[in-house]
C-alpha cells in the first residue's frame, strides 16, 4: 500500500506542496482561479522549520489513528481497505478533539467554518498533488518496502563513494 | 523584558520598544520576518529564474530534477543573471539619487532653486578643475552628461591609481556612462542574451564601478558643494533623542535635498512660535537611515536610529511626523502610523506608500515645502496621546563628520602621518565596516562585535550607513572609545583626538572611502589591491549593498559579507566570487556570519597584505 514518505534533508521550503494541495482542493483545481476562490481553498500539509531543517508535515494515516479514536460523531473514520483516514463533512461538529489528539498537528480547519480539514490523499489522483508538485523528490509516494529500498540503495551508494547521506 | 526582544537586537532601546510593541499588539519587521519562515531555498540559492514567461524555472540543487531551465540556462547562468540584476538595481538606486542632486545643482546654478546655495566653494572649484571647465554651469552640464554618456569615460573613475585603471581597461570593465551600464545589464539578462557567467559577472563589476566611482561619488561631491563638506562635530544617537516635550520630526530615506530644508525651516521663528502656542517647547528633528546620516554628519542632527528602528521610532508614540524620500522605507510604516497620531508624509514622486499623505517635493520651492511639512507636524503635537508615549531613555554621544577632507585636516593636511603609523605597524591596517540591518542578524550585533574586534586588533575602522548609526549608538564613535582599542590605534587616535571608528557618512559616501583608498595607494605607489585594507557588510540586506560589495571588489578590496548572498546554487559563480576574482581584480568576497570569525578573516588578510608589502 502506497504512503507519502518524506526525505527530510531534501526539502527546500519552497512550499510548492502546500500550494498544489490547496489548488487540488479548490473548485477549479487551477492555480490562477483558485487564488480568487471564496472561501479560500485550504492546504492540508504544512512545511515547518526546526533547527534549520525544513520539514513537510503530512497526515501519516496512522493505524488506530488517535483522531479517529476521539471523534464522537464518527466524522473521522479510517477506510478498512485503503487505511486512509478521512472525515465526513456532514458529521463534523468542529469540536477539535481530532486536532488535539493528532501528534503531528496536521488537522486544519475549513476557512470560515467549524469543520476539520485534513489530507484525503487526493482521491481523484493517482499521485497525490503534493508529491507531484515537489521539485526535489522530498515527497515520495511509494510502498513502504520500496521506500526502504530507495534508502538502502542510497546508503549503499554512500558506503562505497563516501558521499553524503540523502536519507 | 521579553526574552525574544533580547534575541532580536543588542540595542537596549530597541529591546524596550520591541517589548512595548508586543504589549500593544504592534507588528514589526521581526514578526513579519518570522512569518516568512521557512523561506524557499530556490530563492535563497538564487536558482529561480523569472526572466521570461516560459518559466518560472528552477534548478534542482540535488541534481535529481531539472538541471536546466526551459531555455537551457544552467544554475550558473541563472545565478549570474540574478546577481547582475541586483547590481543593476543597486547602481540605479544610488545613481538616480545622484541624478536628482545633479539636477538640483543645475537648477541652483541657473537661479531656479533659490533655497539652495554653494556651501563649499573650494570643493566646487576643485571639481571644476577636475572636469576642465571654467564655470559652474559647465560643471553642472558635464556631471549630468555622465549619466547618458555614449562615449568617453566617467571622470571620477580617473581618480583610481593608474595600475587599476589599466587593469579595468584591459578587462573591458571601465564604465562608459552610468545609465548605459545599468540598461545594458537589463539587456544582457533578458532571455537569450548573455549566457556566459563570467561575461555576465564582468559586466556586473563594470556596472558597479559606474556606481561607486560614478553615481555615488557624484552624489557625495555635489551634496558637499551644496550642503557643506562634513567636519568633525558631536551629536547624539538612539531613540532617546526624541523629546517628550517637543515636536518630534523624523527625516528618513536617503536624499538630503529636502531634509536640509527641513533643518533650516525648523529654526524658523514663526514655526517655533507656533510650536509654543501648541504647547511644545521646541521643534526636534532626528534622522533615520541615510537621510539621517547626511544631516548627522553635516549638521549634527541626532540620529533616532538605524534601519530596523524605523518602526520602533513611530511606536514611541512621540513622533508627530515622519517625512520620507526614497530607499529603505518600509511600506509597513503607513498602517503603523495609523495606530498613532503620527503623520506619515511621502515626498518623492518616485516613492509613494499606502497610508501616507503625499506632499510632493519640488526643488524650485523646497524651503516652502519644508515649512509646510513642519507646520503639519507642529499642529499635530496636540493630538499626541500621552498614554501611548514611551521614549526609551537611551542615547549615546558620538563624534561624526569624517569626510576625507576632515581626516586630512586631523592629520595636518597630508596622509603621511597615517601611512607612517601603518608602515610602522602601530596601526595594522584599515577596514571599512558598512551596510544595513537585517533581521537575519540580531540588530547591530554583527556591526558592533566586528568593529570591537577590529579596533582591539589595531585596525582603524571607517564607517558609514546603518553600521555608522550602530557604532554611534554603541558609543564607539567617541575619542573615549579608544580605550577599547589596541595600544597602537589607541596611541594614534588619542594623539589626534579622534575616535577609533571614523563615521564617514551615508551609503553613497562609501565613495569617500574609495577616494581615501585611492589616495593611500597613490601615496604608497601601489594599487588599491595592495593596501592593508578590507571591508565588511555584516548585516547587509539591500541590492545597493550588493553593488557596493561589487565595486569594492572591482576596486581590489577584500569584502566579508555577514549574510549569505543568493548565489550558492552555482558552485562556479560562488568560486569565481570568493576565489577566482582575486586573480582577476585583486579583490574577492568571503561570507562569514560569525562576526568574530569575520574579524579574524580581515585581520589575516591585512597581515598577509602587510607581508606582501614588506612592512
Amino acid at each position: 500500500m502506497k504512503e507519502i514518505f518524506v526525505r527530510l534533508d531534501r526539502c527546500m521550503g519552497c512550499r510548492s506542496c502546500e500550494m498544489a494541495c490547496a489548488v487540488e482542493h479548490s473548485d477549479s483545481k487551477n492555480l490562477f482561479e483558485a487564488i480568487g476562490q471564496t472561501p479560500r481553498p485550504v492546504k492540508r500539509l504544512y512545511v515547518e522549520q526546526a533547527e534549520g531543517f525544513k520539514v513537510p508535515l503530512v497526515c501519516r494515516h496512522c493505524e488506530d489513528a488517535p483522531c479517529v479514536a476521539v471523534c464522537r460523531t464518527g466524522a473521522m473514520a479510517q477506510d478498512a481497505l485503503s487505511c486512509i483516514v478521512d472525515r465526513d463533512l456532514e458529521r463534523c461538529v468542529g469540536c477539535w478533539m481530532c486536532a488535539m489528539a493528532c501528534p503531528y498537528g496536521v488537522i486544519g480547519h475549513q476557512s470560515g467554518a467549524r469543520k476539520a480539514i485534513k489530507c484525503d490523499r487526493c482521491p481523484d489522483l493517482e499521485m497525490p498533488a503534493c508529491v507531484s508538485a515537489c521539485p526535489t523528490g522530498t515527497l515520495v509516494f511509494a510502498d513502504e518496502e520500496l521506500f526502504s529500498e530507495i534508502l538502502r540503495r542510497e546508503a549503499a551508494q554512500k558506503m562505497v563513494s563516501g558521499k553524503r547521506s540523502t536519507a | 523584558m521579553f526574552k525574544d526582544a533580547r534575541d532580536k537586537s543588542i540595542d537596549v532601546a530597541s529591546q524596550e520598544m520591541l517589548t512595548v510593541a508586543k504589549k500593544s499588539g504592534i507588528e514589526t519587521a521581526w514578526d513579519r520576518f518570522e512569518k516568512q519562515e521557512p523561506r524557499c531555498s530556490f530563492g535563497e540559492l538564487g536558482i529561480c529564474c523569472r526572466n521570461c514567461n516560459m518559466g518560472p524555472c528552477r534548478i534542482d540543487p540535488f541534481g535529481e530534477g531539472a538541471t536546466k531551465g526551459t531555455c537551457g540556462a544552467t544554475g550558473d547562468i541563472i545565478v549570474a543573471r540574478n546577481l547582475l540584476r541586483s547590481i543593476a538595481a543597486g547602481a540605479a538606486a544610488h545613481s538616480d539619487h545622484a541624478r536628482d542632486v545633479a539636477l538640483t545643482f543645475k537648477l541652483m546654478t541657473e537661479g531656479k532653486a533659490p533655497s539652495y546655495q554653494v556651501k563649499d566653494q573650494a570643493k566646487l572649484e576643485r571639481l571644476m578643475k577636475e572636469y576642465g571647465v571654467s564655470t559652474q554651469a559647465e560643471l553642472a552640464d558635464a556631471i549630468l552628461a555622465e549619466f547618458g554618456k555614449q562615449d568617453g569615460a566617467i571622470q571620477f573613475t580617473r581618480r583610481v591609481p593608474a595600475k587599476r585603471l589599466a587593469l579595468w581597461q584591459s578587462l573591458g570593465i571601465d564604465p562608459r556612462g552610468i545609465d548605459r551600464e545599468i540598461v545594458e545589464a537589463l539587456h544582457r539578462t533578458h532571455m537569450g542574451v548573455d549566457n556566459d557567467y563570467v561575461n555576465i559577472i564582468l559586466h556586473g563589476l563594470r556596472t558597479a564601478i559606474a556606481d561607486g566611482w560614478g553615481g555615488s561619488m557624484i552624489a557625495t561631491e555635489l551634496q558637499d558643494v551644496m550642503f557643506g563638506t562634513p567636519s568633525p562635530l558631536r551629536t547624539e544617537a538612539n531613540l532617546g533623542v526624541l523629546k517628550a516635550d517637543e515636536v518630534n520630526i523624523i527625516v528618513h530615506g536617503h536624499e538630503p535635498l529636502l531634509s536640509e530644508m527641513i533643518i533650516d525651516a525648523a529654526a524658523d521663528p514663526e514655526l517655533l512660535d507656533l510650536a509654543k502656542k501648541n504647547g511644545a517647547k521646541g521643534i526636534n528633528v532626528a534622522g533615520i537611515c541615510c537621510t539621517g546620516n547626511e544631516v548627522l554628519s553635516r549638521h549634527g542632527i541626532p540620529a533616532a536610529g538605524n534601519f530596523l528602528q524605523q518602526e520602533l521610532a513611530v511606536t514611541t508614540g512621540a513622533v508627530e511626523l515622519m517625512a520620507v524620500d526614497v530607499q529603505c522605507v518600509m511600506p509597513a510604516l503607513g498602517s503603523l502610523a495609523g495606530c498613532y497620531h503620527t503623520k506619515f508624509i511621502s515626498t518623492s514622486p518616485k516613492a509613494k506608500f499606502p497610508g501616507a499623505t503625499h506632499v510632493e517635493f519640488k526643488e524650485e520651492t523646497a524651503l516652502e515645502t519644508a515649512k509646510a511639512i513642519i507646520k503639519e507636524a507642529v499642529e499635530n503635537y496636540k493630538r499626541r496621546d500621552p498614554s501611548k508615549v514611551y521614549i526609551p531613555n537611551i542615547k549615546s554621544e558620538a563624534m561624526v563628520g569624517f569626510s576625507v577632507e576632515a581626516i586630512l585636516g586631523a592629520l595636518g593636511g597630508s596622509l603621511s602621518p597615517l601611512l607612517a603609523t601603518i608602515k610602522g605597524g602601530s596601526i595594522r591596517g584599515v577596514a571599512a565596516v558598512v551596510g544595513c540591518n537585517n533581521p537575519k542578524v540580531k540588530q547591530d550585533f554583527g556591526h558592533i562585535t566586528l568593529v570591537k574586534e577590529l579596533i582591539k586588533n589595531n585596525i582603524l575602522v571607517l564607517n558609514t550607513g546603518c553600521s555608522g548609526q550602530a557604532c554611534a549608538k554603541a558609543g564607539l564613535l567617541l575619542p573615549e572609545a579608544t580605550e577599547r582599542a589596541g595600544d597602537g590605534v589607541k596611541g594614534v587616535c588619542k594623539a589626534l583626538g579622534i575616535p577609533p571608528v571614523l563615521h564617514m557618512g551615508s551609503c553613497v559616501d562609501i565613495s569617500r572611502i574609495m577616494v581615501a583608498c585611492a589616495a593611500m595607494a597613490n601615496a604608497l605607489g601601489v594599487d588599491i589591491s595592495d593596501l592593508p585594507a578590507a571591508a565588511a557588510a555584516p548585516e547587509w540586506m539591500s541590492e545597493k549593498a550588493v553593488t557596493i560589495g561589487a565595486y569594492a571588489v572591482a576596486s581590489g578590496i577584500y569584502v566579508v559579507l555577514g549574510t549569505v548572498p543568493p548565489v550558492l546554487g552555482s558552485p562556479e559563480v560562488t568560486s569565481l566570487l570568493t576565489h577566482g576574482a582575486k586573480g582577476v581584480v585583486g579583490g574577492s568576497f568571503a561570507v562569514e556570519p560569525d562576526p568574530v570569525k569575520a574579524a579574524k578573516l580581515i585581520i589575516d588578510h591585512i597581515e598577509g597584505q602587510r607581508k606582501k608589502l614588506g612592512i
